[in-house]
Parts: structure tokens; C-alpha cells; sequence
């Protein structure tokens, strides 16, 4: 009955797998003009701009240093302790923040989602654009650091190094998963995003950012192998590996995060698609 | 061709918070869906009557809706409030989901729900139209390409690098509409979004969108309250009543059974309109509203009523007394006319003034009652209304002032 051919149909169901990145690709100055919308609204009216990438990361570094290596008198491998809670920092912060603005992406955006359509995958890949941005510039920093600590001789880089571009990807796959799916079901069930921020914060303890990883195997003693269940040790530990030269690095372990990882994305874009058709409805 | 084709759409809603009981009804739609049954939560829902209370906690904000749009028609989606005109726009515009059915449609969709979706009150007026043209699907090359034409047709090019929140809403609205109003696309849906802005701007909008179909071809999906430019810009219509089509028609037939049914006939006339109006009493020949001055029924025109019938019973007075009822169901003012003191049957005419400067901008109905012999009713209609229009206030806006009367208020002043 249908002679006519439709380029478009509308209707209820829709594949769970589909992601649609043809779309996503037409769709691509979106994409930028959304980067450059979060960098210009973080940055407008401020003095120092994006010197607040740098400031950021060094007063954190600093507290740390002072407190849990000072204070505290934690272990950190051996390595200099401002280099330790730099490069923990900044991929945390990396992690942190992508995954929390990902898991805002409906309802930090109800408004434009509710009035507009657009593939609504370009707003969480703008926002992995715009934290890598940032991670960017504050890895100049991490590499700063790292050189006058080569020049010193205190550490040595090795050809690990050149593998972190990979493991920044998989954080960033990572968060994005997490992400994801936490946005979906926030859409319905307000109380994650309550549980998130506090959740985040809470899982930075199981992250070797502070605690070597070492410290906490010793002290949990033969539930030692929780600390190795977290997928984001192994990334840690291999950066710091890579650069520093030191760390709790471990080949398979890597892998089996990685699978991980892959695995949480997968769900991660099932829950996405299935929530965007209608969350405007919820939200 | 066509250009759009529906089939058998609904959308449910949900009524009340969403939140207490979600989970119990997720779990219970999983349970049904693991078992190959069909959602429970379909079954059920009410048709979409705010005023009356529901049984259910779903409703059908549209239930099996089926129509075809042909290429290069300009529809207008009218209904009263709750008819579902806003969740269809959604559903074109794939904002949402339909429940159930299918949509077919025939190349690029543009909507325009609101006008500066994602503007982002940072940035400037020419960054503002790269993100907002982006979010409404134009590329880069395509918003460079038209970006003068843009910047002229809103006219603000003086401000165009100061932030828009810098910007006065007139001017936002005028950048936003100018965006939306160069967007490339087979089909255009545009919801009630130019209430804002002053009246040459809303006639340069009007005009542009009047193009949009009468010149390019495209097809154009209206929404509006407003009759008049509904009128001026649709060539068919679709009145949507509870959830459903209740006619696909041209505009004028689409107009016309609207004011009926909400209760707003501005002007009838039994020769012309092919319905009666009428009881074995009363027959209703002529009904029209006209401004006292000048030649639109505005805050300060006033509107003389004119209404003619036919009395086809003998009684010992004959009366014509009203409630004149506001959109929002106040009634405003009442009042009885006696027509005739001896009661004699024929065609009478009754003419009655509502000063200037009283009703404020609104939609207003006549509840009018024929009463005979100073006690029984022998008709009663509320078919018969106007519109009062706003007019600009000291700034030159029409904005609608709140209240339910506008008179004129006079005040000295004295600096001391």
C-alpha cells in the first residue's frame, strides 16, 4: 500500500544497538560548536581564563603533598610525591569529570532535548571533547614536572610511555560507559545523581590517585584482590608505569580492564538508546 | 506526494510524580515483557479531559491518529488547550517517542518548538548563531553561507559581538527567529512561537514563513492560537479535539468548527454557515462583533454586539439576558436586555455596546439566555464569543498585561 518510498520513519521501537554514528558524523559541528560553548562558558568573565586549567590541578597537588605525604607520611612507590599525586590527579580528574557531566547529559540538557532533535550522542562525545581538551593542558603541566624530575635523575620513562594514549582512551571510553548509563537512569530515578557525586568521590579511595596501590593490597591483606576488581587501577598504575617508571603493573590485569571496559560501554550505549527515545517524558 | 503520512499514533502520558511507584510499575512492565506479554500500563488510559477526574494514572494525550500532509500544503494544527497539538509537534519533530504507530516522512524535518533553543547567554550574538543553527541541524558551511542574510533579516547586526545576555528579549527573539527562518528543509514545524516580538517583527516572521511555503514549495506544520494567522498562512487544517482528528479539512472549515466547538464564533450568519443554531423557540439569524472605534477589537475599541433571531413563540415578555465568561471561565459581567414587553413571535435585532477601556486582552463567550415571561428559559446557547486583542503598551510591546479588566487609570503627578 505504501508505493510511495518514505526517507524517514518515525515510530516506536527502535534497535538497541543502533548507534546511529552516521548521524552522529552529519551531526559534527554540532559537536565543535558544543566544545567551544563549554570552553567559552567556563572561562567568560574570568581573569585568569584558562590558567584555571593549571591553577586547578597545582593547589591539589600541593594539599595532597602536604597532607598525605607530609602529614600523613603516606608511601608513594618510591616516587616523588608531587609527581605521584600529579599524575594521579590529572587522570582522575580526567575520569571524575567526564563521568559526571556525561551522567548529567539529560538532564543537564532537558531543555534543548525537549525542544530540538539531534542525535543525542553528540552531547556526551562534546563533553569527552572538552574534558580531553582540558586533560590536555594539564598534562603540559604532568610533563613539565616530569622533566625537571628527569633532569634530577629521580625517575626514568621507558617505552611504556608511549601507551598512554591508548589508556587515556579507554578512561575516556570508560567514563563515558559509566556515564551513560548513569545518565539513563537518573532520566527516571533522581536518587543516583544524589549517590553519584558522593559515589565518586568515595571510589577515588580505591583509585591508586592517593593511596598506592601496594598500600592498600598490604593493608587489606588477603582481600587484596578487591583492589585489583577496580578497572581503573591497572590504567593508573600502567601510566605511572610508563612514565615514572614505577607502579604495580601488571600485563593481564590491563587487558582484563580493558574487556571491561568495552563490556560497560556496550551496556552503557544500550541503556543510552533506549532512555533517549522517551526520557523526555520523565525527566 | 506526499509529504508526511501517520499511522495509528498515540502517546501516553503518565499523570501525576513520576517517582513513587515507577519502580513497581518498571518491574511490573519487565515481568510482562519477559513473559511475552504485552505492557499492562497500554490497556489502560484515559482520553486527555483535565476537567473531569480520571480513573487512571495514564492518559492518551493522543489516541490512533491517522492522517496525510502532501507536499507543499501549510497546515494548521488547531484544538483548544490538551488536544494534543504540542505532543504531536513533538513527535514529528522526533523530540519524543509515539507510543504506538508509525510516522513516514519525506525529507528534512526543521522544527521550531521554540524559538533560540541552546543559545547560550555567554556568548555573542554571531556565536549564538553558528550553535543554535548547528542544534538545528545546519552545518557549518550552510550557517557561513547565509550568515549576512541572517544577521540582516534579525537586525541586530550592531550588537552581533556582545553577548546576548546583554541583548533585550525583543532582540533575542529577532536573532533567534532570523536563525530558524534560514533553515533548509522539505518540512517545517513551527509551534506558537511568535507571541514575543512587536508587530513588524511579527509580520516580517509571518511574511517569511508565508514564503517559506507559498514560494519554496515546503511544507509547513502551524500551530497556533491565533486564528488570524492561522488563516492567513494555512491552506488546510487539522482540528485535533481530546487526543484525536476531528477533521482534516481546509483551514476555513477547520476554523470554523473550532469556534464552535470552543464556544468562540466571532460571526455567524444562517445564510452562509451551514449549521443551525436554534431551538423550536429561538432561531438565530445573525451574530457579529464589531469595535465601536476605529477597526479592531482591541483594549480600547469597546464592541458593539449585534445579534438577530427569530422568536417563534407568543409569550408575555420576551428577554435576552448573558453571562460574559473569560477564557480562563470567570465570568466577567452579566447582564438582561428586554426585548419585547408584549412577547409578539417575528425576527427582532439586538444591539448592545461594551464600553472601551473594560475587558482586558482575552477570549471572551457569551452564556445568553431568551427568557419568557419573566421566568422561563427558551433558549440558551454559548456559541457565540470574541476576541479582544492586546494593544502596546508605553514601550511599544504587546504584551498582555495580567488582570481581567484594563481600564483607563488616572493618575497626577506632582514632583515635590
Amino acid at each position: 500500500m505504501n508505493e510511495q518510498k518514505w526517507s524517514n520513519v518515525i515510530e516506536s521501537k527502535h534497535s538497541l544497538f543502533r548507534l546511529n554514528l552516521k548521524e552522529v558524523w552529519q551531526y559534527r559541528d554540532l559537536v565543535l560548536m558544543f566544545v567551544k560553548r563549554d570552553f567559552i562558558s567556563s572561562f567568560k568573565q574570568t581573569i585568569l581564563g584558562p590558567l584555571w586549567f593549571f591553577i586547578n590541578p597545582i593547589l591539589t597537588t600541593i594539599v595532597f603533598t602536604l597532607v598525605f605525604g607530609n602529614i600523613a607520611n603516606l608511601p608513594t612507590d618510591g616516587i616523588p610525591p608531587i609527581l605521584f599525586y600529579l599524575a594521579g590527579n590529572t587522570l582522575w580528574g580526567y575520569f571524575s569529570t567526564t563521568m559526571l557531566s556525561v551522567s548529567n547529559v539529560f538532564a543537564g540538557n532537558a531543555g534543548i532535548f525537549g525542544k530540538v532533535y539531534f542525535p543525542r550522542l553528540v552531547t556526551p562525545i562534546s563533553t569527552i571533547i572538552s574534558s580531553f581538551m582540558r586533560l590536555s593542558i594539564q598534562l603540559v603541566l604532568f610533563f613539565i614536572v616530569l622533566g625537571y624530575y628527569i633532569y634530577l635523575g629521580e625517575v626514568q620513562p621507558n617505552y611504556w610511555a608511549f601507551f598512554s594514549p591508548v589508556l587515556i582512551i579507554f578512561l575516556a571510553l570508560f567514563s563515558l560507559g559509566l556515564g551513560m548509563i548513569f545518565s539513563s537512569l537518573t532520566t527516571k530515578y533522581r536518587d543516583l545523581s544524589l549517590l553519584l557525586g558522593f559515589g565518586v568521590s568515595l571510589f577515588m579511595w580505591f583509585t591508586p590517585v592517593i593511596l598506592p596501590t601496594s598500600l592498600v593490597k598490604q593493608k587489606l591483606g588477603s582481600y587484596g584482590y578487591l583492589a585489583d576488581l577496580n578497572p581503573l587501577t591497572p590504567i593508573f598504575e600502567c601510566f605511572k608505569f610508563g612514565f615514572i617508571g614505577s607502579g604495580d603493573f601488571n600485563m593481564t590485569r590491563l587487558l582484563i580492564s580493558f574487556t571491561f571496559i568495552i563490556i560497560v560501554l556496550f551496556f552503557g550505549i544500550v541503556v543510552f538508546n533506549k532512555s533517549e527515545k522517551s526520557f523526555i517524558d520523565t525527566v | 506526494m506526499l509529504a508526511l503520512k501517520a499511522e495509528n499514533i498515540s502517546k501516553q502520558y503518565r499523570l501525576g510524580q513520576v517517582g513513587t511507584g515507577t519502580l513497581t510499575h518498571d518491574l511490573n512492565r519487565f515481568w510482562h515483557q519477559i513473559r511475552g506479554k504485552e505492557n499492562p500500563y497500554l490497556k489502560i488510559g484515559d482520553t486527555n479531559d483535565r476537567s473531569s477526574k480520571g480513573s487512571s494514572d495514564y492518559v492518551w494525550s493522543l489516541h490512533d491518529i491517522d492522517f496525510e500532509i502532501e507536499q507543499g500544503d501549510a497546515v494548521g494544527i488547531i484544538g483548544r488547550n490538551g488536544a494534543g497539538k504540542s505532543t504531536l509537534l513533538k513527535l514529528l519533530s522526533k523530540v519524543t517517542k509515539p507510543t504506538k504507530g508509525k510516522i513516514y516522512t519525506n525529507g528534512r524535518i526543521a522544527s521550531l518548538l521554540e524559538v533560540g533553543t541552546g543559545f547560550h547567554p555567554e556568548m555573542t550574538g554571531r556565536e549564538n548563531i553558528f550553535l543554535n543553527g548547528a542544534i538545528l541541524g545546519m552545518t557549518k558551511k550552510e550557517i557561513t553561507r547565509k550568515f549576512d542574510e541572517i544577521v540582516d533579516f534579525s537586525g541586530v547586526e550592531r550588537y552581533i559581538d556582545t553577548p546576548v545576555k546583554r541583548y533585550s528579549s525583543g532582540m533575542y527573539v529577532r536573532l533567534a527567529f532570523a536563525v530558524a527562518a534560514h533553515l533548509e528543509s522539505e518540512i517545517l514545524i513551527v509551534d506558537e512561537v511568535l507571541a514575543v516580538g512587536d508587530a513588524e517583527f511579527q509580520k516580517k516572521c509571518l511574511g517569511k514563513m508565508g514564503d517559506v511555503t507559498k514560494g519554496e514549495g515546503r511544507t509547513v506544520l502551524f500551530v497556533s492560537h491565533n486564528m488570524a494567522a492561522v488563516n492567513e498562512l494555512c491552506n488546510t487544517g487539522i482540528l485535533l479535539d481530546q487526543g484525536k482528528v476531528l477533521i482534516q479539512d481546509s483551514i476555513d472549515k477547520c476554523i470554523i468548527e473550532y469556534q464552535k466547538k470552543s464556544g468562540h464564533i466571532s460571526s455567524y450568519d444562517k445564510l452562509n454557515d451551514n449549521f443551525a443554531i436554534e431551538n423550536k423557540n429561538i432561531s438565530i439569524n445573525k451574530y457579529s462583533v464589531t469595535p465601536i472605534e476605529g477597526n479592531v477589537l482591541n483594549v480600547t475599541s469597546g464592541a458593539r454586539v449585534k445579534i438577530e433571531f427569530t422568536s417563534k413563540i407568543k409569550a408575555s415578555t420576551l428577554d435576552l439576558s448573558f453571562y460574559l465568561r473569560n477564557s480562563h471561565e470567570v465570568t466577567v459581567m452579566s447582564t438582561g436586555i428586554m426585548v419585547s414587553s408584549t412577547g409578539d413571535d417575528g425576527e427582532y435585532s439586538v444591539v448592545f455596546e461594551i464600553p472601551a477601556n473594560t475587558l482586558n486582552e482575552d477570549g471572551y463567550y457569551f452564556e445568553m439566555f431568551w427568557g419568557i415571561n419573566r421566568s422561563d428559559v427558551a433558549f440558551k446557547t454559548e456559541a457565540f464569543g470574541f476576541e479582544i486583542n492586546g494593544i502596546r503598551n508605553q514601550f511599544g510591546e504587546i504584551i498582555k498585561s495580567p488582570g481581567v479588566i484594563f481600564p483607563i487609570i488616572k493618575s497626577t503627578i506632582k514632583k515635590l
